[in-house]
């Protein structure tokens, strides 16, 4: 905003001494000229000031921790950093939670296959909570469309595009499945990938070099990378953000599905779950006998996608 | 004796430094070919820095590309130079312990190459640092990437300073002192194994691909290294041989033509060995082979790259085993140029990404590399040949001087 005001007075200025003018008005004329000069001497010296703020700011975040390693101290002075970088850069008010987990509390996620009628709302819900990149158009969910007598989702179409449900088809969502045993986590060489104690498995967006080593080793495609910058329009930024959840990731790290840490460490639903109009997605506290997900654990009839793999996920398939 | 007028490591650096940089008009050109790819290659990576991996033609699925495959295929010939080593350090083969220091070059080379592609293949290269032990979260001995990271950069260290220290034992006329490098060649046999086995443990350790989840897949890089790096090194030695003073005699040929036979041919029995599997009876997890040959749901672009690979690699074992011109130079260039291309495909384009098709959601894309991905790879391959040539001129210079002043 500022570099382009002074641009504009610039060249107010220019035009100014271009044209042809009689005395008396050269003179009227200069000292406009000086008053814009003057001008943009101002806007100038607060661009350079902002600038450096800014730059101070991005040395003291490139030194920074591994967020594990972080005292309470570094956690609350990196958010006000990464909030007064938002301000600046693109002028958006952001709030950064680094809120830990709750005691006694182990997610876990049931997705019901015959409920789901493939509406993909918790798609677009997810997308808008969780500020996914609009311009690669990432998602962490994917449904696939099924034909009857499979239950693999390889075999199913993730790429359906017409009004849904569809007459003898069924749908299946996945997404990260939060492994207890998780591949991605023991093949990152830098520790930026953890499982959180209550089970959500989560990046340091700041700490990932990049690598890609975890995206090959996850069995069940739940990573993403950020090959460009992403991109997401300021009046659509979701600005109730964690630090490990959904603030804005930048090009070449890694991210995924998180339980919407930002929602569920306060309680609330994901949003994929709270979006869902028909009821297909069961979240909740694996801890809590009384929780639904309990409930549908102990009644139904579950399984889980891949369980040769010994990935051990938080995250199950059941039918009606 | 004829002892040197200047002495030190300062006169070492410098006559080195004027070694490698004299040669003829043609070398000149040379080189400033390979600085011209090289710029070309920083361009597009100063590019690729600025907007990302997004220009290359990587995706969500196949997410490793031309950058990882070349390195695969490079800790190959880094861990061949051993072929050499083992014969003229243990076996005392006269012969290969005239070349050695020539397959140590070619490994420098090569480790150079393979940690340039890793550091163009990351997201965030500014924050390498994360991944250094004391300052930054090394994650060992969990991820086996940290574990290659350790072999490849001792591997270097190895390779560089134990002929190094000849060279400059050599240059001051003096013999090298058995104790003082022998036990380092030693161990850089055990970790010119360890290089490639590390390397394929990256893969194979993946239950998520079952195309490399195989436990062939270790050995079976060794058996290819082992060919494709000795044909690099012939290729190296008869361009020396074509184009300097240094005498190259043709029993080394005979002798690196042999252990290239039987390494190709190990390396084809094993490749059956795996057709076989995929094959026989077809499940699965044969998917990504059948996409590696046969193509897959319509998704055929691999497939004349295979079986290119293929002809290529069975041609140069033919050749090298039924030699009839008896060592002639040209003949073999031949012969290693068709072994060599065919184990790059094989083992770069040709392992890395089937590993990624079909996704682990089953679905089929194709890669295609990006003009600035191949122009960044070209870069990296023009460092890596200006690299050996830069220390091969120097390495033969003092090896000639030495000799005059034995005799």
């Amino acid at each position: 905003m500022n570099s382009s005001g002074k641009k504009e007075d610039e060249m107010k200025v220019t035009d100014i001494l271009e044209k042809k003018s009689t005395r008396r008005s050269f003179v009227k004329n200069l000292s406009i000229a000086a008053a814009a000069g003057s001008a943009g001497l101002v806007t100038g010296g607060c661009v350079s000031l902002g600038k450096s703020e800014e730059m101070g700011l991005k040395w003291e975040e490139y030194f920074k921790s591994n967020y594990r390693l972080m005292t309470q101290e570094e956690k609350d002075e990196t958010v006000a950093r990464l909030v007064r970088l938002a301000k600046i850069q693109n002028d958006a008010d952001i709030q950064i939670s680094n809120q830990e987990p709750r005691e006694n509390v182990l997610y876990g996620y049931a997705f019901n296959i015959s409920r789901c009628k493939g509406y993909m709302d918790c798609v677009e819900a997810c997308v808008k909570e969780n500020n996914l990149d609009r311009k690669a158009k990432t998602q962490y969910i994917r449904l696939f469309e099924m034909d009857s007598g499979q239950l693999d989702p390889t075999s199913g179409d993730g790429k359906y595009f017409h009004e849904v449900p569809v007459e003898g088809k069924f749908y299946m969502g996945v997404q990260c499945f939060h492994c207890e045993n998780a591949p991605c986590i023991k093949a990152c060489p830098t520790k930026a990938t953890w499982r959180e104690p209550d089970g959500i498995v989560v990046v340091d967006y700041d700490w990932c070099i990049g690598c890609r080593y975890c995206l090959a080793a996850c069995p069940y495609w739940g990573r993403r990378f950020n090959w460009g910058e992403p991109e997401v329009p300021k009046e659509e930024m979701n600005t109730k953000q964690h630090y490990l959840g959904n603030r804005m990731r930048m090009k070449g790290v890694m991210e995924k599905c998180t339980f919407c840490v930002q929602r569920t460490r306060q309680g609330k639903l994901p949003a994929c779950a709270e979006a869902c109009p028909t009821g297909s997605r069961v979240f909740g506290n694996l801890l809590d006998p009384n929780s639904e997900i309990r409930y549908v654990l102990k009644n139904k009839k579950v399984f889980r996608f891949k369980e040769e793999l010994g990935t051990d996920p938080k995250f199950w398939y059941f039918i009606d | 004796m004829i002892t040197n007028p200047k002495k030190g490591i300062s006169a070492f650096i410098s006559d080195c430094v004027r070694w490698s940089l004299s040669g003829g008009r043609g070398y000149k050109i040379y080189l400033l070919a390979l600085l011209a790819v090289m710029g070309a290659g920083l361009v597009s990576y100063v590019k690729q820095f600025q907007e990302g991996l997004i220009i290359t033609g990587m995706s969500d699925i196949v997410s490793w590309g031309l950058y990882i495959s070349n390195f695969t295929f490079f800790v190959g010939v880094a861990a061949a130079a051993v072929m050499l080593i083992v014969p003229a350090y243990i076996l005392k083969d006269k012969d290969l312990h005239e070349v050695v220091i020539i397959g140590e070059c070619v490994a420098v080379g090569a480790l150079i190459m393979c940690l340039m592609f890793i550091t163009m293949d990351m997201g965030g290269p500014l924050k390498v640092w994360h991944m250094m032990p004391g300052i930054g979260l090394f994650n060992w001995p969990s991820s086996i990437l940290t574990w290659d990271v350790l072999v490849l950069n001792g591997y270097l260290a190895l390779n560089s300073l134990v002929p190094l220290y000849i060279l400059y034992c050599n240059y001051h006329d003096r013999e090298p002192v058995g104790w003082k490098y022998k036990p380092f060649v030693f161990l850089s046999i055990l970790w010119a194994v360890s290089i490639h086995m590390t390397t394929a443990f990256l893969y194979q350790g993946l239950p998520a691909r079952p195309f490399w989840n195989n436990p062939l897949l270790g050995p079976r890089f060794l058996a290819s290294a082992f060919a494709a790096g000795p044909a690099v090194i012939m290729m190296v030695l008869i361009a020396i041989k074509q184009w300097s003073k240094y005498p190259v005699d043709i029993q080394i040929f005979f002798k690196i033509k042999r252990i290239i036979v039987v390494s190709a041919v190990i390396n084809l029995l094993m490749l059956f060995s795996e057709i076989f599997k995929e094959f026989y009876t077809f499940t699965h997890h044969s998917l990504s082979a059948q996409y590696l040959f046969f193509g897959l749901d319509g998704h055929t672009s691999l497939v004349p790259w295979i079986w290119t690979a293929i002809g290529l690699n069975i041609l140069g074992t033919l050749l090298f085993a039924f030699d009839p011109t008896k060592g002639n130079p040209r003949y073999l260039m031949v012969a290693a140029i068709s072994l060599f291309t065919g184990i790059w495909i094989e083992k770069g384009f040709g392992l890395i990404i089937p590993g990624f098709i079909p996704s682990p959601m089953g679905e089929v894309v194709d890669y295609t590399p990006t003009a600035n991905e191949i122009i960044i790879t070209l870069g990296v391959l023009a460092t890596g040949v200006l690299v050996v040539t830069l220390l091969i001129k120097p390495a033969l210079a003092i090896l000639i001087k030495f000799k005059e002043a034995k005799t």
